[in-house]
This record gives structure tokens, C-alpha cells and sequence, in this order.
């Protein structure tokens, strides 16, 4: 058994492109859930309009591809303006409904066969972030001995990881603001600000708009990272991987899904390898087939004792937390 | 260690409640009338204790407001009119309309038909945060404090016109921080009133059932609203800190503010109201002085008891 490897995948898939990727999509999630109380179960749905939205007028239409993530945020918008008119006058729940149904929906007109000259239905598209990738300004590996990342990988984590922190410093000057405070009464008690002169509906929707654009970067850069996208990439377990994330980091906390997001993938990739490698030394009888359903267990397993013993999460303030809400 | 903290804390609170208490039993020694109620009186005098008068001065004026659930009519009211600077209160048994009325004037209910004007403008089936905007601010029945928010942020929360609200100021702190720190002076300045400024940074959460009332109030003062519509105000709450809350809605009337209440302790309403509306099944059944309502046979009848009244209640 190699530890310096298990531990070098482990930190590569913790600060990884991946990671960066999920964290930022966690953020739109913490703005929609952990500050407004909105009960999203489809940012997924998000992530893929954004995704295609970017790589779609790339190769079907030859347009530069700043202008593609341009289009991905403004079906970002689309979406949530389609999904909150109608639901979030309504309770709670049902913009829950919405979301997840939304999100299925979609993956299922991407991959259709109607969609298939614009998507690829479930083929795909690819290279469609050369333009990307022509402005890598890192040109050899980055070699720490034990850790080492590609020239690419570094481009993405850069892009990835400024994208991410730049997004937690706005929703962190938003939140610290009058409008943040609206944003936090609204998800407390929305009768009490609506009594106090405040357009509920309206810091909804802008909510689920600023969340969703947030997703839909995500997803940009999802496509960008792999130069490859299908429709099943965006499956609704990917929902739940953000919520997981955003909860293990602590919810409305601005660096949670940061915390989260790392945490998340060093667990996830460090059980991958070691797995790998007590299997490959003979060590347990399972099948390296076996492992990602493992490894996705005990991460359940994880996020279960989290809950007992941190239910607020990494960040999360606890004392918050035990306040008898409603 | 946190024990010792929780009994610093209560100690500030039970002396200032008991001061409350003394101070409370020396006004009501003194009989003596308040600027707001002697003015209340002598707008009043000569109204006539009937169902649907007109007032000299109505800041508020409900004409033919019908709402029906189903078969159910809850609320019908022919006409019905609210006098400036008084203090209003609204009784009846429970089921009498009254909460659905509050509901349907602040905007949070849609009438089946009817219109209602607040400070002589048509506010029919306009949004209920449009109605709050305007001075009408309502309190619920049952407290709603926002418990992951501070008090302070609670009570900054009903400040109107903040241009940090919009989305494109907020992240622009300069543009808001002027106006932000009147708030906050406005907002501690509530605090002190409602002894509440030791619960300052604490999360509303933590709040006791008493002090919850005091910040919805503090919460809706913060709006400077011309009417305020308080739905039960001394439900649950111990008879020190009533006659705190007394107190206060007191001089918020002598203040020039309006105040609507609903209730159901009798030695409230006849204490401290101008005027009384009995409701009952959805209807006003009566109007007048504490005095008119208390010999009312009609009010009796439905609300006060006479030997019949239980049976009749559904509830």
C-alpha cells in the first residue's frame, strides 16, 4: 500500500478542477437555500442549461465562446423566471417539486433525438473550448514532488477557484447588506416581511436568478473542464452531491460550500484510492468495480455521524442551529 | 459558567419589568385621563353607538367587504369606519371575522368583493407589503419573530425606502451607510423604549414569549406607520408585561398613532380603548364607548354571555 499516492490523489481531487467546479454551484445553492430558505432540489438543471448554453452556439452556430457562457448565464435566468413565476408565489415545497422535475425534464430534451442537431442527443458535443484553453498562460506541469497538476488542470482550478472565491466576496457583500437582510427575514418568516412593507416575491425570484447564474457557471466550466458534454452527466444525483456539500461545509455560511465542496472530494477521492489499492493488494475481497458504490456509502455513512455530532455542519454555528425555528 | 451568564442576563429584565409594574399601578391610581384618550373622547363625542357610524375623522373605511370560504361567509361588513388617533379595538367570539377581517384590510387575504381606503385612497386588493409601505402595519396572532435574525437586524428590518434593499446597491456600501447608521440610532432608540437594548446582538430566536411581543411592536414602529393593527397583543403574556404592552400602545395613541387591536381580555379592552366594534358572525353588531358596549344587549348576547351564549358558540 502506497500512502503518499492515496494521499496525492486525495489533495488532487480536493483542490482539483472538479472540486472548484462543485463549490461554486454550491454557492448559488447556499444563496438559494441557506439564505433565502429556497428549496431547490434541481440546480442541476441549472448547471445544464449552462453548460449547453456554452457549448451549444460554439459548435452548432461558430460564435467565440465568451459569448456561448454569456448565452448559458442568460438561460440561467430563463430558467429561473420559468420555474419561479408560477411556484414561488406558492409554499415552499412546491418550488421543491418544480426544481427536480424541471432538472429531469431537461436532461430529457437535451438527449432527445429532436434536440440531437443542436446537443448531440446523447453522443454529445466536444472541443468546443479550444478558445479556452489558447489563453492557458501556464505552459509546464506544476510539480510539488509528491502533488503535481497538469498545465490544463491548473488553468481550470485557477479559473475555477477565482470564480468561486470572487462569487463567495459578492454573495458575502449582498448578504452583509439591507437586501441581505431582507433575503435572511424572508427565509425566516415570510409573513413577518412581507407585514413590514417588503416584496417577498420579488427577493425571491432575484434570489433564485443570482443562484441559478451561479449554477449555470458552474456547469460552463463543467463542459470547459472536460471539452466533452452528454445530457447524462447532469443527473439528479449531482443535486444532491451540491446539498451534501453545502450542508458538510454549513449552510448559510459564506465559506461553507468552499469547506464543504474540499472536503467532500478529498474523502471521496482518498476512499477511492485506498480502496483501490487494499483491493489490488488482496487485501479485502471486493471488486474494483465494487468501489464507487462503496465510496459513495460512506460518504452517506460520514454525512450521517456529521449530523449527529455537527449538525450545523463544518462552519456551521451550532448555537444557531439549536434555535427552535417556528 | 453559562448558568451564572443566563442570570446576569434575566436580573436587568425582571427589575426593569417590576419598575414597569409599579409605574403601571401609580397611573392607574391616578384615573387621570391621557392627552391621547382626552382627545380621542372629544373627537368622538356625539358619534351615535351604532353598527356602521360614520366618524369625524376615519383614517380607515371599509365598505361592503364580503369574504366567503366555500359556503361560509367569515366577513361581512356593510360599512365600517376607524377613527384617527384612537384607539380602536375589535372583539367578538372566536370565528366572529375579526382575524379575517385584519387579514383582508392589511392585504394578506383577497375579499370575495367589497373596497376599503386607509388615509383616503382606494387600498383595495393592493399587495400587502404596498399596504405596509403606505403606514398600515399589521402584528399576528401568533408572534413572528425572525429567529436567525438579531433583534437589532429584526427591528432594522422595518425601516422603509432603505436604498440598500435593491440588488444593484447592495454590494455599494458607500451609497447606503449613511442612511444605515440613521437606522440603527432610530432602531436602538426602539430598543430602549421596549427595554429590550440588552438583547441587542442576540439572535430573536432566544427571545422569551413577552419580549417577542415587544419586538413585533418595536419591529412595526420602526415602519412610522400611521395605523397600527395589533392581532391579540397580550395573548399569553403575564399581567406585569401586559400592563408594560398597556403602556406602550398607550402612548403610542397619545403619540397620534392609530391603533386597531383585536382581543379577548375585557379588562384590557374597557381599560384602555376609545372605541369598540363587536363582531359577530361576520358582522358588526354593535359600536361605541367601552360604557355603550358593556350594556349592550346585543354584545352581551353574542360575546359577553348572557346564560345562552355557550350553547350558541359553535366553538
Amino acid at each position: 500500500m502506497d500512502l503518499l499516492s492515496i494521499l496525492s490523489n486525495s489533495f488532487r481531487g480536493a483542490l482539483g478542477p472538479e472540486a472548484a467546479i462543485y463549490a461554486l454551484a454550491a454557492v448559488g445553492l447556499n444563496m438559494h437555500f441557506g439564505y433565502t430558505g429556497l428549496l431547490n432540489f434541481g440546480q442541476v438543471g441549472f448547471m445544464l442549461v449552462g453548460a449547453y448554453g456554452t457549448a451549444v452556439p460554439v459548435v452548432a452556430w461558430g460564435l467565440p465562446l465568451w459569448v456561448g457562457i454569456l448565452i448559458g448565464i442568460a438561460c440561467a435566468i430563463v430558467l429561473a423566471l420559468l420555474l419561479g413565476v408560477p411556484t414561488l408565489r406558492l409554499r415552499g415545497d412546491y418550488l421543491a417539486i418544480a426544481t427536480i422535475a424541471a432538472a429531469e425534464v431537461l436532461r430529457y430534451i437535451y438527449r432527445s433525438e429532436w434536440a440531437e442537431p443542436l446537443t448531440g442527443g446523447v453522443f454529445g458535443i466536444t472541443q468546443f473550448a479550444n478558445d479556452f484553453y489558447d489563453l492557458n498562460p501556464y505552459s509546464s506541469r506544476l510539480d510539488l514532488g509528491w502533488l503535481s497538476f497538469s498545465p490544463t488542470a491548473l488553468w481550470v482550478m485557477t479559473v475555477g477557484w477565482g470564480a468561486t472565491f470572487l462569487a463567495c466576496g459578492l454573495v458575502a457583500l449582498l448578504i452583509h447588506s439591507p437586501w441581505g437582510r431582507v433575503l435572511r427575514s424572508v427565509r425566516e418568516d415570510e409573513q413577518a416581511a412581507r407585514s413590514l412593507g417588503k416584496n417577498i416575491f420579488s427577493y425571491k425570484m432575484q434570489s433564485l436568478i443570482i443562484g441559478g447564474v451561479l449554477g449555470a457557471l458552474a456547469g460552463s466550466l463543467m463542459a470547459i473542464n472536460t471539452q466533452a458534454l452528454t445530457p447524462d452527466v447532469f443527473m439528479p444525483i449531482l443535486t444532491f452531491y451540491l446539498w451534501t456539500i453545502m450542508i458538510l461545509g454549513g449552510a448559510s455560511r459564506i465559506m461553507g460550500p468552499v469547506v464543504g465542496a474540499i472536503v467532500f472530494w478529498f474523502l471521496l477521492t482518498f476512499l477511492d484510492s485506498f480502496l483501490r489499492q487494499i483491493i489490488g493488494d488482496g487485501l479485502i475481497g471486493l471488486e474494483s468495480s465494487d468501489v464507487g458504490a462503496i465510496r459513495f456509502a460512506a460518504v452517506g455513512l460520514g454525512l450521517m455521524l456529521l449530523m449527529m455530532f455537527r449538525p450545523a455542519g463544518l462552519l456551521g454555528n451550532q448555537k444557531e442551529l439549536r434555535l427552535d425555528v417556528r | 459558567m453559562s448558568g451564572d451568564q443566563e442570570r446576569h442576563e434575566l436580573e436587568p429584565d425582571v427589575l426593569a419589568e417590576r419598575a414597569e409594574l409599579v409605574d403601571a399601578e401609580h397611573d392607574l391610581g391616578e384615573q387621570e385621563l391621557s392627552v391621547g384618550a382626552r382627545r380621542a373622547a372629544e373627537a368622538l363625542t356625539g358619534v351615535a353607538p351604532e353598527p356602521g357610524v360614520a366618524k369625524p375623522d376615519a383614517i380607515l373605511v371599509a365598505d361592503g367587504v364580503v369574504r366567503q370560504f366555500g359556503g361560509l361567509t367569515a366577513v361581512d361588513v356593510e360599512h365600517l369606519e376607524v377613527q384617527r388617533g384612537t384607539i380602536t379595538a375589535l372583539i367578538g367570539p372566536n370565528g366572529a371575522g375579526k382575524s379575517t377581517f385584519f387579514n383582508l384590510v392589511s392585504g394578506f387575504d383577497s375579499p370575495t368583493r367589497g373596497k376599503w381606503s386607509f388615509n383616503g385612497t382606494d387600498i383595495t386588493q393592493l399587495a400587502a407589503h404596498k399596504i405596509a409601505r403606505r403606514g398600515m402595519v399589521r402584528t399576528f396572532q401568533l408572534t413572528k419573530a425572525l429567529m436567525r435574525l438579531t433583534t437589532l437586524e429584526n427591528v432594522m428590518l422595518g425601516a422603509t425606502g432603505q436604498g440598500g434593499e435593491s440588488l444593484w446597491r447592495a454590494p455599494l456600501r458607500f451609497l447606503w451607510r449613511a442612511q444605515e447608521r440613521d437606522n440603527v440610532t432610530r432602531a436602538e432608540e426602539l430598543l430602549e423604549r421596549f427595554n429590550l437594548t440588552h438583547m441587542r446582538d442576540e439572535f430573536a430566536g432566544t427571545m422569551s414569549g413577552g419580549q417577542r411581543k415587544l419586538l413585533e411592536m418595536a419591529r412595526a414602529l420602526m415602519v412610522q406607520p400611521d395605523l397600527v393593527m395589533l392581532d391579540e397583543p397580550m395573548a399569553g403574556v403575564n399581567p406585569a408585561l401586559t400592563q408594560s404592552l398597556l403602556g406602550h400602545i398607550q402612548a403610542l395613541r397619545d403619540e397620534g398613532v392609530t391603533i386597531v387591536l383585536v382581543e379577548h381580555d375585557m379588562d384590557v379592552i374597557m381599560s384602555i380603548s376609545d372605541w369598540v366594534i363587536c363582531f359577530a358572525e361576520g358582522r358588526v353588531i354593535a359600536e361605541g364607548r367601552p360604557d355603550d358596549i358593556r350594556r349592550d344587549r346585543a354584545v352581551i348576547d353574542a360575546y359577553l354571555g348572557a346564560r345562552r351564549s355557550l350553547k350558541e358558540d359553535p366553538q
